[in-house]
């Protein structure tokens, strides 16, 4: 049985979830579509906060609403005037795009209510079930060369920042 | 009233599905990216639902959405400069627009 504070948490973020989400594709300004896209960013924040991943939501905040939400805003505004609007897509793409999102949304619920153990456990269980995931276990896990620990996906992932930071400049200098 | 791993899922669906529509049907390469952002995102929340719910006891589901965070924060850097540089040589940012890869 879960708190009634946790309901209420998960509904006003499930809402404003589905809300912004359906704006963020349909808006006629592609600013406003970045700004919608970040409120759907903090709600998975919300969430995974809810959870119980306190590091992870602020890797979230930190990563993608701080550092890409940046980037898009620099991008639109280096490459559209300020008050145009998006151009609109053809009709006949707007159908294809309806048929297709609607078949795989009835295909996606299908296949979720059909699942095993989704009705299985309350989120109180499952996050008593689990310890709580402390810095040092975090850093355990990113530092070690044992089972479950990643040591050689962080240094990978480290030399894809640095040829990330290389391939943009490379790409976007002006020559 | 119990909050089952059915009730995360489904707003999870609900971004995926609108990530599809808004991919194929925006202009605009940069709403593109914002479409494939959503996709990403829904994804990442997926691995966190399942690492919570039927496998309390471990954390991979958390690493992993760590990496593709930072997977995701690579590609769209990447991906906005590239969409810089079109924009440099056509002078919009009109997915018609781009028949060639070589200005």
């Amino acid at each position: 049985m879960d708190s009634v504070g946790n309901i209420i948490v998960y509904f006003a973020v499930a809402i404003m979830l589905v809300i912004f989400s359906i704006a963020a594709v349909t808006a006629k300004k592609i600013l406003r579509a970045a700004t919608y896209l970040l409120f759907v960013l903090i709600g998975t924040a919300i969430f995974y906060f809810q959870m119980g991943y306190q590091f992870l939501g602020g890797v979230q905040i930190a990563v993608y609403a701080g550092g890409i939400m940046v980037l898009f805003v620099f991008a639109i505004l280096l490459t559209n005037k300020p008050n145009e609007k998006a151009p609109e897509g053809k009709s006949h793409r707007k159908t294809w795009g309806f048929l297709v999102s609607a078949a795989s949304f009835v295909l996606l619920l299908f296949a979720l209510f059909y699942m095993p153990l989704i009705h299985g456990f309350s989120l109180v269980e499952c996050l008593s079930a689990g310890k709580l995931i402390t810095m040092h276990d975090i850093g355990e896990a990113f530092t070690g060369g044992e089972r479950f620990q990643y040591l050689l996906p962080f240094e990978a992932i480290s030399v894809l920042l640095l040829a990330c930071i290389i391939g943009g400049v490379t790409i976007a200098r002006k020559d | 009233m119990d909050l089952s791993m059915l009730w995360y899922l489904v707003p999870s669906v609900i971004m995926l599905v609108c990530g599809i529509y808004g991919f194929m049907t925006r202009k605009n390469l940069i709403a593109i990216l914002i479409s494939l952002e959503l996709m990403l995102n829904s994804a990442d929340l997926n691995f966190v639902i399942f690492n919570r719910y039927l496998y309390p006891g471990s954390m991979e589901g958390m690493i992993f959405t760590l990496f593709a965070i930072a997977l995701a924060a690579a590609e769209t850097a990447i991906a906005i400069a590239i969409i810089i540089n079109i924009y440099r040589a056509v002078g919009n940012t009109d997915i018609n627009e781009v028949k060639q890869m070589r200005f």
